[in-house]
């Protein structure tokens, strides 16, 4: 953001010339290849206990959830902790579409040949990823701290969030929080904007 | 049964005794023929799984035992014929048809061979066949749920014993009945006329090629003889079965002597592709015979039993070129054919050798009518004719024999308790190991097939005496296993089975490892009891019967509360278990139930049936240690006297499952 902010005070002095036609393409592809995070998970949770040498995975979907998630609310019970069901995010509502927006976003952006454009979308992106962290980790503290105070097994002073990002040791368990592929491509499309960015601002000085 | 080898082997050792002192062996490790290797070679590292599936039959407690080899662990026991309290296998309401039988509900049954699908001669690792030697029966077992799926009984037959060997596509599985028996719907006739009325029938049971369903598709009325084994030819010798008999003296009493009297009895050689062709031409007659065919089913969880009434036969006197005999000296038992289906093994378990017939050379001698008359109208082909010739001195009381896949054979010895390795196109032998004692089958892993995978030999000894810690009057049975990869026969392992194995079969892990069943989904119960969650249980009487709809899951039943129930009353209770992940079975016992209790697998009903016997409140529980809170998994039954107007009512308290199946809503 800081650098979005500082480029566009930058871009003023300047006199802005169109984007390169590998700018236009790099965006355009790194936009359109988000498609297929309509067709893959953009979330995983594994978790690994001695019972489970195998692990359980969750996946999370931009719709939907997949994986043994059956298994994980199984197990979650003794612990009074609720059901994960698709019921529970009315962002499976909404994800669809705002990713939707953001490739035509990329798409357009990339046709418009614009620079202005461009530190918009940027910004929008990083936005949307801010948010969709926030979210995700505000339901993740819901879960982890929602208990059900008849549960077997109570543990003083404990929570199980699972962790925003990486590794956390809950009980028997080990949760591992990563992307899936249709994160990665989230990723993949920021580091794609920035560098087209500063490529631009490298190149037209 | 096994009187005379005793016999002979006790008066061979008074000889020895005499003439030297007390013999003694040591059976430890000083002795050559154990490998200085062998801890190494059979340790299978905690958490590693073992090489081989090992299929083996469990003999008179009527079941399959699955080992691991090389480490020779007992890994299930698989109940077929016989009732299995610990899973509740012919106690359920479910698996009581599977046992079912024209004779009526039959709970035991002695099993002896087990035979492994196969396609080409090369297994498949779908099923697994085994016969059910008393009351005349053979079962196909899946080797993915490692269950019992059918079992089909064989009428016209006295003794399963030539059963279930299956032919190279697994068209077919044989049952060859052991005693020659009058036709079941003529049955009444003196025991003294068996020349005139008993006959030796030969089942040929189809496999459906894909759901593996068994059918007796005819039945071969051959002259009153014992079959005692068989084996099907394989490449050029396919469309041929291979039977061994004995007492062809035809006696009916004391066969111990009566039917040890002619120099040669006979290797029945089957064209089974001709008996097809007869029967496509209308040769076939249908006779009147009772005999139940029992299918389990994974959808529904249930067995059903349908009663046939008929069979379809083939007397040989109007099938001709079908059916020819193959002298072969002495009560022969083991009758096997070489992985490349030219050589047939005949063991004579009376005879000084082993011979070897020549698949080429039947056909030849077929070809030119080379006969030495004939035996109750079928061709007797012309001993020399046929032989390939002859192991000398192999040793005393062959039994059977397996194959390594590099032009040996491995023969058992029962009365000189050895194997003996020998070369088939050489005839000679190579090396013999002692057994301890008395070895009957053997078992190399792929030894039947058209591929044998060699590697190990395992010897299933008829006697074992000092080998473990005494257990009092009965003791472990005993296996042992060697090393064959070598020149010579190393020993590696001695390990105690379950049952008294017979014939086994062995097949690599990874045949099988990949397609093992892990749940029964849930969505695809079609039980018509079931109850898919805890809002379909219920309770439900008819007259006096009660049905309970119920549900396990960690660490509660569904209803675990009952009242109403009356003496009198006959209550089903019809458990799921809701689990969806692997090895998360739930068990349902009660107290003072007639019969077993029942072990639920997930995704599965089963259904105990109860008849109170007392008026209180009654306990049950949960056998099978689910979760942390298995011990909490429990509930009552109360039982009020007749008539009483106790209402039927039923429940589960406040459960953190619908605790938080509500939560979600919350959110």
């Amino acid at each position: 953001m800081g650098q979005a902010t500082c480029s566009a005070s930058f871009l003023k002095k300047h006199k802005m010339k169109p984007l390169k036609k590998i700018s236009q393409i790099a965006l355009i592809a790194s936009s359109l290849l988000l498609i297929i995070a309509f067709f893959v998970p953009i979330w995983r949770i594994d978790l690994w206990a001695p019972q489970y040498p195998e692990g359980l995975s969750m996946s999370i979907w931009l719709s939907k959830l997949s994986g043994q998630v059956d298994i994980i609310n199984g197990l979650n019970h003794y612990i009074g902790m609720s059901h994960i069901k698709e019921e529970m995010f009315p962002e499976f509502k909404i994800l669809p579409y705002a990713v939707a927006v953001i490739i035509a976003l990329g798409v357009l952006t990339g046709l418009s040949k614009n620079r202005k454009m461009l530190i918009g979308f940027l910004t929008i992106l990083i936005l949307s990823g801010v948010v969709a962290m926030y979210d995700f980790w505000s339901w993740g503290y819901e879960y982890g701290h929602n208990l059900d105070d008849s549960a077997a097994i109570k543990v003083p002073g404990m929570a199980y969030q699972p962790p925003l990002i990486g590794y956390k040791e809950l009980l028997n368990f080990g949760a591992y929080s990563i992307p899936d592929i249709g994160g990665w491509l989230f990723v993949l499309l920021g580091i794609v904007a920035i560098s087209t960015l500063i490529f631009e601002i490298k190149t037209n000085k | 049964m096994k009187m005379k080898y005793l016999n002979i082997a006790a008066s061979a050792l008074a000889i020895i005794g005499m003439n030297a002192c007390k013999p003694s062996a040591d059976k430890t490790s000083s002795s050559s023929f154990l490998a200085g290797d062998a801890a190494e070679k059979v340790y299978v590292k905690p958490g590693t799984h073992d090489e081989f599936y090992n299929i083996v039959s469990g003999g008179f407690n009527g079941q399959l035992s699955v080992v691991g080899l090389p480490s020779g662990r007992t890994l299930r026991i698989i109940p077929v014929f016989s009732q299995f309290a610990e899973s509740g296998w012919g106690y359920s309401e479910e698996t009581k048809p599977m046992l079912n039988t024209s004779h009526g509900f039959v709970p035991w049954d002695d099993s002896h061979h087990v035979a492994l699908s196969t396609t080409k001669s090369e297994h498949d690792g779908r099923w697994a066949f085994i016969n059910g030697n008393n009351t005349p029966r053979i079962a196909r077992v899946s080797l993915s749920t490692f269950r019992t799926e059918e079992i089909i009984e064989i009428p016209n037959s006295g003794g399963n014993h030539s059963s279930p060997f299956i032919t190279a596509n697994t068209e077919y599985a044989v049952a060859g009945t052991r005693f020659s028996v009058p036709p079941d719907n003529n049955a009444d006739v003196p025991i003294s006329s068996f020349k005139q009325n008993f006959k030796g029938y030969i089942s040929f049971v189809s496999i459906d090629k894909t759901t593996g369903r068994m059918g007796i598709k005819f039945q071969l009325k051959t002259p009153g003889v014992s079959f005692d084994l068989a084996r099907a030819g394989k490449g050029k010798s396919a469309d041929w079965f291979f039977f061994s008999t004995y007492n062809t003296e035809q006696a009916n009493t004391l066969l111990e002597v009566n039917a040890s009297q002619k120099d040669k009895d006979f290797i029945l050689a089957v064209n089974w592709k001709k008996a097809e062709e007869y029967l496509a031409k209308g040769k076939g007659k249908k006779e009147a015979a009772k005999y139940a065919h029992n299918v389990y089913s994974d959808e529904t969880h249930s067995a059903t039993s349908t009663i046939l009434n008929e069979v379809m036969t083939l007397d040989p006197k109007e099938c001709p070129d079908m059916l020819y005999f193959m002298p072969c000296p002495k009560s022969p038992h083991g009758c096997d054919v070489d992985p490349t289906g030219q050589y047939i093994v005949g063991s004579g378990k009376l005879a000084a050798v082993i011979p070897v017939f020549s698949f080429d050379k039947m056909i030849k001698a077929i070809a030119n009518k080379n006969y030495d008359g004939n035996f109750d109208g079928i061709p007797v082909l012309k001993y020399d004719a046929v032989l390939h010739g002859e192991v000398k001195k192999p040793g005393l009381g062959p039994l059977h024999t397996e194959f390594d896949g590099q032009g040996n054979a491995i023969t058992s010895f029962f009365v000189s308790s050895e194997l003996v390795k020998w070369n088939i196109a050489k005839l000679e032998v190579i090396d013999r190991v002692p057994t301890f004692y008395s070895v009957g089958h053997l078992s190399i892993p792929g030894g039947p097939t058209a591929k044998p995978y060699g590697k190990y030999v395992v010897a299933y000894n008829k006697i074992t005496k000092d080998r473990y810690l005494p257990t009092g009057p009965e003791l472990a049975q005993s296996a042992q296993l060697y090393d064959i990869s070598g020149e010579k026969m190393k020993l590696l392992l001695d390990f105690p089975t379950v049952g008294e194995p017979h014939y086994a079969e062995s097949i690599p892990a990874n045949m099988i490892e990949k397609n093992t069943k892990k749940i029964f989904k849930l969505e695809e119960n079609k039980h018509p009891y079931v109850a898919k969650g805890e809002k379909e249980t219920k309770v439900v009487r008819k007259g006096n019967e009660v049905h309970v709809y119920m549900t396990a899951i960690r660490s509660h039943f569904s209803p675990d509360n009952i009242e109403g129930i009356k003496l009198g009353d006959v209550v089903y209770f019809h458990l799921t278990n809701l689990e969806q992940d692997w090895d998360v079975p739930h068990g349902f016992a009660i107290r003072g139930a007639l019969n077993a209790e029942i072990l639920v697998m997930p995704g599965e009903t089963s259904t105990l049936k109860w008849t109170p016997t007392k008026v209180g409140v009654t306990p049950m529980y949960c056998t099978d240690f689910c979760s942390a809170l298995h011990q909490e998994m429990q509930g009552y039954i109360r039982v009020s006297p007749a008539g009483s107007k106790v209402p039927l009512s039923w429940g589960t308290g406040k459960n953190p499952v619908a605790e938080a199946e509500k939560k979600v809503a919350k959110r």
